[in-house]
């Protein structure tokens, strides 16, 4: 069978990621790559190119500027810690963990769609604003929450938990501030990499399709997309929906990554720094998003020799990334060194698109 | 047959009367003109027809089905399809997914089927784009099916406007301006494609237009309007000669 141009682009998306997978596990059992720290990385990695992936699809493919990403992976990695927490000693680990992605993915799932039929009716800085103070709101909720639980059930209270008193036997699972302790480590390399090709699959799948169209003719003229019979709202939801839910995923991922989570981490930085990584791999590219995530989190670690300098050489990448992604000029250079490199029929060429 | 009847529709804008006690009755496969000076309400008339706007009072009949105040997705639905005055593609899709964009409602499977690439997505996509090939062959942009509909040239951009429109398998096709901005040998051009669509496919056409030559040249009947109210009605030639219109409209 003929391979279409889209299923041919998913493979060597896939296909990369496979590989580096690869890589690193040689490296790694071949005793070339020893450093912990190194390591450490590498579930992150995984949960970071997932975000950025899913936050491509709201900012790339819908078009709208969501800066709330960050509140999605909160309530994911919170709902899914809290499965394993509670659940881990009545079915085996890898079950439990396997579930948790689940009620993480549902939950988030959830808050997408409550989250977007108020915002996606808003347009451009305002849903930007929305989503912004959507992503806080969630945090600071999270934040005051105590869950405790003793043989009597459960016991929620918000903003202090002084005063209340669980039976001997009870232990808080959640303790405001502090979060969850406790956690498994579940995570690893493997399940990250595992994850990551599903929500690639997902995602490019979910583009190149009639639905993707949809979302994608909205985005491009609302007008036009209704007079051509696409119910702007019911798509929008979707596009919105689907890139919470694979941001819950990663959160669950983050989430039995460490032995403590707290609700903290997922701030507003956090929602920049997926943008961040959407931006510089490309606005609509699923294999930029993967490259420029992977690339810009290894990079503050490997400065790290740089001491004070660090963030500014950060920075600076950061700079000249986005330069010679979108200034005109580095642009032309592009083609240029592109044509020189892959000679392509002339005249059909300049007018061909070129959007991997 | 009457494809579509339009009967004393109007609309308010707060004081502002913008269409008045409009009458207008279209037969099947018939090319109907819409014309009028700046601001007469022509495609404030439009957007009504397709849902844009809701109008204040009268009521507007489609092959029989009464569409006043749907919406317009709905209105695409049951049969009408639109160009815009100033051209509105899906800019960064490329040629043959603005085509695929219109099948929208003819080809379905669910977004589990996409997800998941089960069978049927597969033999959907496939007729789709033989679907769309097919319309594009029609209008000569196969050629171009992978470019980015921004990168077409002008005149090419308005024919896949009218291709994607044909894709949503219209009824009523409504061109509002299709002449706009072009030079006369692309009119001439565009009033060949209007043939080849009415040739093709059965099509009844409602179009608004300023260029004289393009409405005299394929046009077999006008309504005139002028401040929102229907000047003259009938045959093009005869409207052409009334009096009042070449007062109110050709310029005395």
């Amino acid at each position: 069978m003929k391979l279409t141009k889209s299923t041919k682009n998913t493979f060597v998306t896939c296909g990369m990621v496979v590989a580096a997978y690869l890589i690193m596990e040689l490296l790694m059992n071949g005793g070339v790559l020893t450093s912990s720290h190194i390591k450490s990385l590498l579930v992150p990695i995984c949960v970071y190119s997932m975000l950025a992936v899913s936050l491509n699809l709201t900012v790339g493919i819908l078009g709208e500027l969501s800066l709330g990403h960050a509140g999605f992976v909160c309530v994911g990695a919170f709902s899914g810690a809290m499965f394993t927490r509670c659940l881990s000693g009545v079915m085996p680990g890898w079950l439990c963990f396997l579930l948790a992605f689940v009620v993480g993915a549902i939950v988030a799932g959830v808050f997408g769609l409550l989250i977007g039929i108020p915002v996606l009716r808003l347009r451009g800085d305002y849903l930007a604003i929305v989503t912004l103070a959507f992503g806080e709101i969630i945090k600071n909720i999270v934040n005051v929450i105590y869950v405790g639980r003793d043989s009597s059930g459960f016991t929620i209270v918000f903003n202090s938990n002084a005063g209340v008193s669980l039976d001997s036997d009870g232990e808080w699972l959640m303790n405001g501030a502090q979060g969850v302790t406790g956690i498994t480590k579940y995570s690893s390399f493997t399940i990250g990499v595992v994850l990551l090709l599903i929500t690639l699959v997902v995602v490019l799948n979910f583009i190149n399709s009639r639905t993707g169209r949809a979302v994608m003719a909205i985005r491009d003229n609302r007008i036009a997309a209704e007079a051509t019979g696409i119910n702007v709202t019911k798509y929008k939801l979707m596009a919105f929906t689907v890139s919470a839910v694979l941001a819950g995923m990663a959160g669950v991922l983050y989430a039995h990554n460490y032995v403590i989570l707290k609700a903290k981490t997922f701030d507003y930085n956090f929602s920049i720094l997926i943008l961040v990584f959407v931006v510089l791999g490309g606005i609509g590219s699923v294999r930029g998003s993967v490259i420029a995530a992977t690339i810009l989190y290894i990079l503050p670690e490997m400065l790290r020799g740089f001491s004070e300098y660090r963030m500014l050489i950060y920075a600076i990448v950061l700079i000249i990334c986005m330069l010679f992604n979108w200034s005109p000029s580095a642009i032309e250079w592009r083609e240029k060194v592109r044509a020189k490199l892959f000679k392509k029929p002339k005249g059909k060429a300049e007018i061909d698109s070129d959007n991997a | 047959m009457t494809m579509l009847e339009i009967n004393n529709l109007g609309i308010s804008f707060g004081g502002l009367r913008a269409v008045d006690n409009l009458n207008m009755t279209i037969q099947k496969d018939e090319l109907y003109g819409l014309i009028g000076p700046n601001g007469a309400g022509k495609t404030t008339a439009f957007n009504m027809l397709t849902g844009v706007y809701k109008p204040t009072d009268g009521q507007i009949l489609l092959d029989g089905v009464d569409i006043t105040g749907k919406s317009t997705v709905e209105i695409n639905k049951m049969g009408i399809a639109r160009t815009f005055q100033n051209i509105r593609l899906f800019n960064k899709m490329s040629v043959i997914d603005n085509v695929k964009a219109g099948l929208h409602n003819d080809y379905k499977y669910s977004t589990w089927t996409a997800i998941f690439r089960l069978p049927k997505y597969f033999r959907t996509e496939r007729a789709m784009d033989e679907r769309a090939t097919e319309l594009l062959k029609v209008f000569g942009l196969d050629f171009y099916r992978d470019a980015l509909a921004s990168n077409l040239p002008y005149g090419q951009q308005r024919k896949l406007e009218i291709a994607r429109a044909l894709a949503t398998s219209p009824k009523l096709l409504l061109l509002d301006e299709p002449a706009a901005g072009m030079n006369p040998n692309e009119t001439q051009e565009l009033m060949d494609t209007i043939k080849l669509v009415r040739k093709n496919f059965d099509m009844t056409i409602l179009l608004i237009e300023h260029d004289m030559k393009l409405v005299s040249g394929i046009c077999e009947r006008l309504t005139v309007l002028n401040f929102g109210k229907v000047l003259a009605e009938g045959e093009t030639s005869e409207v052409l000669n009334n009096p009042e219109v070449i007062a109110a409209y050709i310029g005395d």
